[in-house]
């Protein structure tokens, strides 16, 4: 990527202060995304991966505390006058949460909500936000849209208010669409047809687009590049395919050999990882995973590992026993 | 119709149907369903939400009332037994649900809630109750000492199912529903439940129902697993031979839907249609046809009956794929 990227998150931290003391939720993360990538955001609750996403939305709580910096298509995103961001998050940057049910008014009828945006943003008059609605909604596979728009969230299922709310973030074209937990919530044959949804919209728009998963298997099939998340901090962050197939961090690794797979025999126990994430409000020294990693030492828990390259510049990997693999052997 | 050796068999469900009223609307939730779960082992029940999976397992306890059919445990019908006799038969039959917290009183001290069971079942002696309870705390892997005189709070979701499990596991029980025990659950706290589970099955000798709508998950710990749609059984089988050699098109589609960890197998374009349609006006005869690739006049008309097609391997399809 030679020209400037479209996001970059520069030595962002995110604190919350609690009353156990301060909870450092992201802890200083460096990504770049160029137009038209997609990154998947991989961990588990509490990771940080939300909190993350939120800052690049400047949509922290109120008694957070963020450090660093985020540029979006060439500006400070911490600098901008609350007018310039509401105008950004609405037509450059959207977002997709988890629960279409509480991301999407209850007493609204879907064309009002679809329309609203249209209006206030695009500048449409009522016809042509009408027209444009109809035509989003159809993109989106909602059958019958003409009706829907008098229709209530309520009475959609958990897959169409899905769809309805991808609609909505897509209504202004915008450069970046962060998906939060886009299919969290709904069953496996309607989050096949979600993640194809938003996989077509994306190269059809030449979007740039975050999803954010617990799931390793939504992001491998489905992304240019992942990131993995533990305890607020990258620990690794490689394109996809390579992240697969020649993963340096322990814990990624433990993280895909832990899922149940179908090749497997039953009752084959599980690699599973023992224990738990660390408390965030009390920091470990050393590196947040090695209490719970089979290739710790004590080099692990008295000093923390960075973010580093490996053989190629854009594998990074925060550990100071990575995996090896044959062909990266010397890395 | 599903036969095991009738010796071994400790539930049998025969056309239970169970319906409940929503406004002055009927939901066919479970709609003439069938199945046998041998003693010792671990049957697997997958299917979307909403599919009526849930009310099933809550039926068999009988915390749902069946409109007909019967739920046969150990040869005795439960949907006959009223008062003590089933509060007797229940103490053999436990369940584990989908949020371990929401299960927990949060008022609660876990030595209280663990020992619950106990004190219900007229175990009077507090002595003995908590040498019970610290015995299958042990089990689940938390210690006694530490954990009796702590809230739900204090514990994160992995910790507080195993809480869940020790209180299922407190009285013996022969039979253990798990309703969706580990969704809630995040990926590397999963593998520890899951395994969990099957430890405790083979210490205890438990006989287990798996609901969930994950069906690696469900592979990993059934020995048969039994898909629903809507209300119905449509494919019943040996774990591994339904996954290899899946007979209905629903089986095969939910295979296809899984996202697999792996980039260089590309999730296949949209292999899932449509949504399940709502169980209050369920489509006539084959349930699945409104979303079925193969579906033709017959599947409207008529419904399939599930009938074998591979060793133990049960299907209800007109058009089955093996």
């Amino acid at each position: 990527m030679t020209e400037a990227p479209l996001l970059s998150v520069e030595g962002v931290a995110v604190d919350l202060p609690t009353a156990r003391g301060n909870l450092r939720a992201v802890d200083s993360v460096d990504l770049s995304l160029g137009a038209g990538r997609t990154l998947g955001i991989v961990g588990e609750s509490g990771c940080g991966k939300t909190m993350l996403s939120r800052a690049i939305l400047q949509l922290l709580p109120k008694k957070a505390k963020l450090s660093g910096r985020v540029m979006f298509d060439g500006q400070d995103l911490a600098r901008c006058s609350r007018e310039t961001l509401r105008k950004l998050r609405a037509r450059s940057i959207a977002v997709v949460f988890q629960d279409p049910m509480t991301s999407l008014n209850p007493v609204l009828t879907i064309g009002t909500q679809l329309m609203e945006t249209l209006q206030e943003h695009l500048e449409l008059d009522a016809s042509e936000a009408r027209k444009r609605s109809v035509e989003l909604l159809a993109a989106v596979g909602i059958p019958a849209p003409e009706q829907r728009l008098a229709q209530y969230p309520h009475q959609l299922s958990g897959g169409m208010r899905q769809r309805v709310a991808i609609a909505i973030a897509l209504s202004c074209e915008p450069k970046l669409l962060i998906a939060d937990e886009p299919t969290t919530a709904l069953d496996v044959t309607i989050q096949a047809q979600i993640l194809d949804l938003l996989a077509r919209e994306q190269k059809r728009r030449h979007m740039a687009m975050i999803i954010i998963t617990h799931d390793l298997g939504v992001v491998a099939g489905r992304t240019d590049e992942v990131a993995v998340m533990y305890a607020g901090r990258l620990v690794e962050h490689a394109p996809t395919q390579a992240l697969f197939k020649q993963m340096r961090m322990p814990y990624t690794e433990a993280l895909l050999a832990a899922i149940p797979k179908l090749e497997t025999a039953p009752h084959t126990p599980l690699p599973a990882i023992s224990g738990r994430p660390p408390d965030p409000t009390r920091p470990l020294k050393g590196c947040s995973f090695s209490p719970r990693c089979r290739y710790a030492t004590s080099r692990c828990e008295s000093e923390k590992p960075q973010l580093v390259a490996s053989s190629s510049p854009d594998h990074r990997y925060a550990c100071f026993h990575p995996i090896k693999h044959d062909a990266s052997v010397g890395a | 119709m599903i036969r095991q050796g009738v010796t071994s068999q400790l539930l049998r469900v025969e056309n239970l149907v169970v319906e409940y009223t929503v406004g002055n609307k009927i939901v066919h939730a479970v709609s003439g369903i069938t199945l046998e779960i041998a003693r010792g082992e671990t049957l697997g029940l997958v299917g979307e939400s909403g599919c009526g999976k849930s009310t099933l397992g809550r039926a068999v306890v009988q915390l749902r009332q069946a409109v007909s059919g019967r739920v046969l445990f150990d040869g005795e019908d439960l949907t006959a037994m009223r008062g003590e006799a089933l509060r007797k038969m229940r103490r053999r039959v436990q369940l584990i649900f989908q949020d371990p917290i929401a299960s927990l009183n949060p008022r609660r001290r876990i030595g209280d809630i663990v020992a619950e069971p106990l004190v219900i079942a007229g175990v009077s002696d507090p002595k003995e109750r908590q040498d019970r309870v610290s015995e299958v705390l042990n089990a689940v892997g938390l210690d006694p000492a530490l954990v009796m005189g702590r809230l739900p709070h204090e514990f994160s979701g992995g910790q507080c199912q195993r809480i869940c499990i020790a209180r299922a596991l407190v009285l013996n029980p022969e039979f253990v529903i798990c309703d969706e025990p580990v969704s809630a659950l995040d990926v590397s706290i999963r593998a520890q439940i899951l395994n969990l589970l099957e430890e405790m099955k083979a210490r205890f000798g438990l006989t287990l129902l798996f609901i969930a709508h994950d069906l690696a998950v469900v592979k990993a710990v059934s020995d048969r697993v039994a898909v629903m749609y809507l209300g119905r059984i449509c494919e019943v089988g040996p774990s591994e031979q339904l996954f290899a050699k899946p007979a209905h098109p629903y089986t095969a589609l939910l295979i296809e839907a899984i996202p697999v960890p792996d980039p260089d197998i590309k999730p296949a374009e949209s292999v899932a249609v449509g949504e399940p349609p709502s169980p209050i006006a369920p489509p006539s005869g084959c349930r699945f046809r409104t979303r079925c690739p193969r579906a033709d006049q017959r599947c409207a008309s008529e419904v399939p009956e599930l009938r074998p097609v591979g060793t133990g391997q049960y299907v209800a399809c007109h058009h089955p794929l093996t």
